[in-house]
């Protein structure tokens, strides 16, 4: 992984002595509530419902065990022994107090970690494909584009105050796994005939309130323009977005208003004189950062493993496991495997301290001491050899994160909700849970096959819930938390936003809409169909039908 | 008199800022800062004075003073709230696209949080809110030693820096990440 060097070191010092400097003079009134709220914010530190919350980066999801054992750490001191993985591949404190926010950043530098804009109307973290690296279809390695971007991002003096927030995502493969389609810029590595490296720009995806896929602005920008390029696209976004209304300020209406031909005209008019300036990125410097992520040193292994094969046929629920939670890996005799983090009963995304040294010594022992965290909240271990998977599968049964449940029904995206956020309309962790609960058959859950399932607090969207084959929207009517139901959306390279069914209902109804819905699928669908393929076929009717024949 | 800080000190402000004006006859006789429109509307009888600058607004394009750079002795941008980032472009724009050299000044809702990001933008002059201490927002011009990116303070990214003359590799305890 990226090792800071000296400068990365000096400046990540500077930032923490700057916002201590900054949390004393609020908190002795030399700096008033609004003035610091844009501080703290560019340092993931909200105020919320209960106490204030702590957004710590990791950039594009790759962290080393040590850095885990420091979250462990930071989750027992500071916090009630508990973390929160993110849909942005971050992790969230719930619990922590104000004045103790500067020590915890200082304790994360020790670590190569910080919380820089994790929040704010700035550029947020970069994420990337969490098979980065491994994956067998990956044309090029995000990885190095990736920290070159967050590194560009840092600290960026010109784009510390935008309309609104802004959201990067890179895939260094034809098969979107970073949701590069409903981000303000996805990045899509393209490699041309001679191996020459570029990216196809997109522009204006984007979840929330009013969510749109991105428009495509560039087909070939090459790699060493990357930073001229965002900066232009910033540029003519912190310029012409609109700041009159929070609502409309994404880059999402800006380039919906202009036309994204003429969005894209600004935006090379603004590249042209800054093109092969001194922000184009030299050969050398993708070189040292390619450097960080050579391959770890990999066994030589003839392919497959035999007794990994032969435990799959012996034990049906390790196969089931392998059948949902191991995935490919581009060396011979080697698996990617998630540890499902939406165990039912467990607020999806939470891990607890001691959870978190045990996956940090699963790291080393299991895969070169790194893990990845993935934008479905899970965590990920890319480097195991086929050979060890029983042996880490029963270690993981332990810990609890080996539920097969990844794809799957039960594999629910969540955001925090109103148990704990203070934007949000509605609680949304009882209702995954609740759906849990109905869906606790496993064998079932597994002949239902691949549906994600999203549900988001409110229209900010974090739980993505425009994306899921099922979304669920938490909704205030007069003071009442209700739930609108879409279906058909989807992530990946033909993403597809879902449409709402029709009017909302209760909490306590839920688990009876999934189930219903779910009913229709099973009664129509063709062999080896999957939900979203139903649903897209049938069109909404007799989805619709169903559920609110029921509900009258 | 005001004063305000530039290049790094605290000194007094001759400059006169001149919020509104409709016409010439508005304009005082000492060093004044016109709106851009008056500047604009007025510029034949403006021009002939050295001691006019002229102060952009966040929806200005300053691409309209392109011509007059070379000649202007100040130009100055607008923060009505801190929050509003649109003059960063702007200076980038006049520093490293109109190639303005005089005194590029921010005003309005100046504090010392963001003079470090002013200043790597193109701002040389800060016009810090009247409420606040000079002393003081001056230590926010040194929050940071360096910068990543490639900008009007610091031309060459720290990329580029780092490939010329690679810095050794921190020493650090063994198992760090």
């Amino acid at each position: 992984m990226y090792r800071y060097d000296s400068y990365d070191h000096r400046i990540l010092a500077e930032r923490v002595a700057q916002f201590r400097d900054q949390t004393e003079r609020f908190l002795t009134g030399d700096l008033t509530a609004d003035e610091f709220r844009p501080l703290r914010l560019q340092n993931g530190l909200y105020i919320q419902k209960y106490a204030p919350m702590l957004r710590i980066s990791i950039p594009y999801g790759v962290l080393s065990s040590l850095q885990l054992r420091k979250l462990a750490h930071i989750g027992r001191k500071y916090d009630r022994g508990y973390g929160h993985f993110t849909t942005r591949q971050n992790i969230q404190f719930n619990w922590p107090r104000l004045e103790d926010v500067p020590d915890i950043l200082a304790e994360l530098a020790t670590v190569e970690m910080h919380a820089i804009q994790t929040s704010g109307n700035c550029v947020r973290n970069i994420t990337t494909d969490h098979f980065a690296g491994i994956a067998g279809d990956e044309l090029v390695d995000p990885r190095p584009y990736a920290e070159l971007v967050r590194q560009w991002a840092a600290f960026h003096p010109e784009f510390a105050y935008l309309p609104r927030k802004f959201k990067i995502a890179l895939s260094g493969s034809p098969i979107d796994r970073a949701a590069t389609l409903v981000h303000d810029i996805g990045l899509h590595a393209v490699k041309r005939d001679h191996g020459e490296v570029g990216f196809r720009v997109l522009v204006g995806g984007g979840l929330g309130r009013t969510p749109m896929i991105g428009h495509v602005i560039r087909e070939y920008l090459p790699r060493a323009e990357i930073l001229n390029y965002l900066d232009a696209i910033l540029r003519v976004y912190n310029r012409f977005g609109r700041r009159d209304n929070k609502f409309k300020a994404r880059i999402k209406i800006l380039v919906k208003d202009m036309t994204p031909e003429i969005f894209a005209r600004h935006v090379e008019a603004e590249w042209e004189p800054i093109r092969g300036g001194p922000a184009s990125v030299p050969d050398e410097e993708i070189a040292r950062l390619a450097r960080a992520f050579t391959p770890p040193s990999y066994e030589r292994l003839a392919g497959d493993d035999a007794g990994f094969r032969a435990a799959i046929a012996d034990n049906r629920v390790f196969g089931n496991w392998v059948k949902r939670n191991v995935f490919p890996h581009k060396v011979p005799g080697y698996a990617a495997v998630a540890l499902s983090l939406k165990k039912t009963g467990v607020p999806p995304g939470d891990a607890t301290a001691d959870q978190m040294d045990a996956v940090a010594d699963l790291a080393d022992a299991y895969s070169f001491g790194e893990l990845r965290v993935s934008h479905e909240q899970n965590l990920i271990f890319a480097d195991v050899k086929q050979s060890a998977l029983l042996s880490l599968w029963s270690e993981l049964k332990g810990l609890g994160f080996a539920t097969p449940n990844i794809g799957l029904l039960t594999n629910i995206v969540c955001c925090p909700g109103g148990d704990f956020c203070s934007l949000a309309n509605a609680k949304s962790i009882p209702i995954a849970e609740a759906i849990q609960r109905r869906f606790d058959d496993l064998d079932y859950v597994h002949d239902l096959g691949d549906i994600d399932l999203n549900i988001s607090g409110c229209m900010n969207a974090c739980g993505h819930h425009h994306v899921g084959n099922i979304g669920v929207l938490g909704v205030d009517k007069n003071g009442e938390e209700w739930y609108q139901v879409s279906i058909g959306g989807s992530q990946g390279e033909s993403a597809s936003l879902g449409k709402v069914i029709g009017p909302s209902f209760a909490a306590n109804d839920m688990p009876d809409v999934v189930a219903r819905l779910i009913d229709v699928y099973v009664e129509n669908r063709h062999e080896d169909e999957r939900f979203l393929d139903t649903v897209r076929r049938l069109g909404l009717e007799p989805f619709k039908e169903r559920v609110y024949a029921a509900a009258h | 008199m005001p004063r305000l800080i530039r290049d790094g000190s605290i000194i007094d402000d001759r400059w006169t800022l001149v919020r509104e004006a409709a016409c010439v006859e508005d304009v005082p006789r000492a060093a004044s800062i016109v709106p851009l429109a008056l500047w604009l509307a007025a510029r034949d009888a403006l021009i002939a004075r050295a001691d006019i600058g002229v102060w952009l607004k966040p929806d200005d394009d300053p691409q309209a003073l392109a011509a007059d750079c070379p000649a202007l002795p100040l130009i100055a941008v607008d923060f009505p709230q801190f929050t509003d980032g649109r003059g960063y472009s702007i200076a980038r724009l006049l520093r490293e696209r109109y190639g303005f050299t005089g005194e590029l000044r921010a005003i309005g809702d100046v504090l010392r949080d963001q003079l470090y990001y002013l200043a790597q933008c193109g701002f040389n002059a800060f016009a810090v809110r009247a409420d606040r201490d000079l002393e003081d927002a001056l230590k926010g011009l040194a929050d940071f030693s360096d910068s990543y990116q490639a900008t009007w303070a610091r031309s060459v990214p720290l990329f580029r820096r780092r490939t010329m003359a690679p810095p050794m590799r921190e020493r650090r305890a063994e198992g760090a990440p």
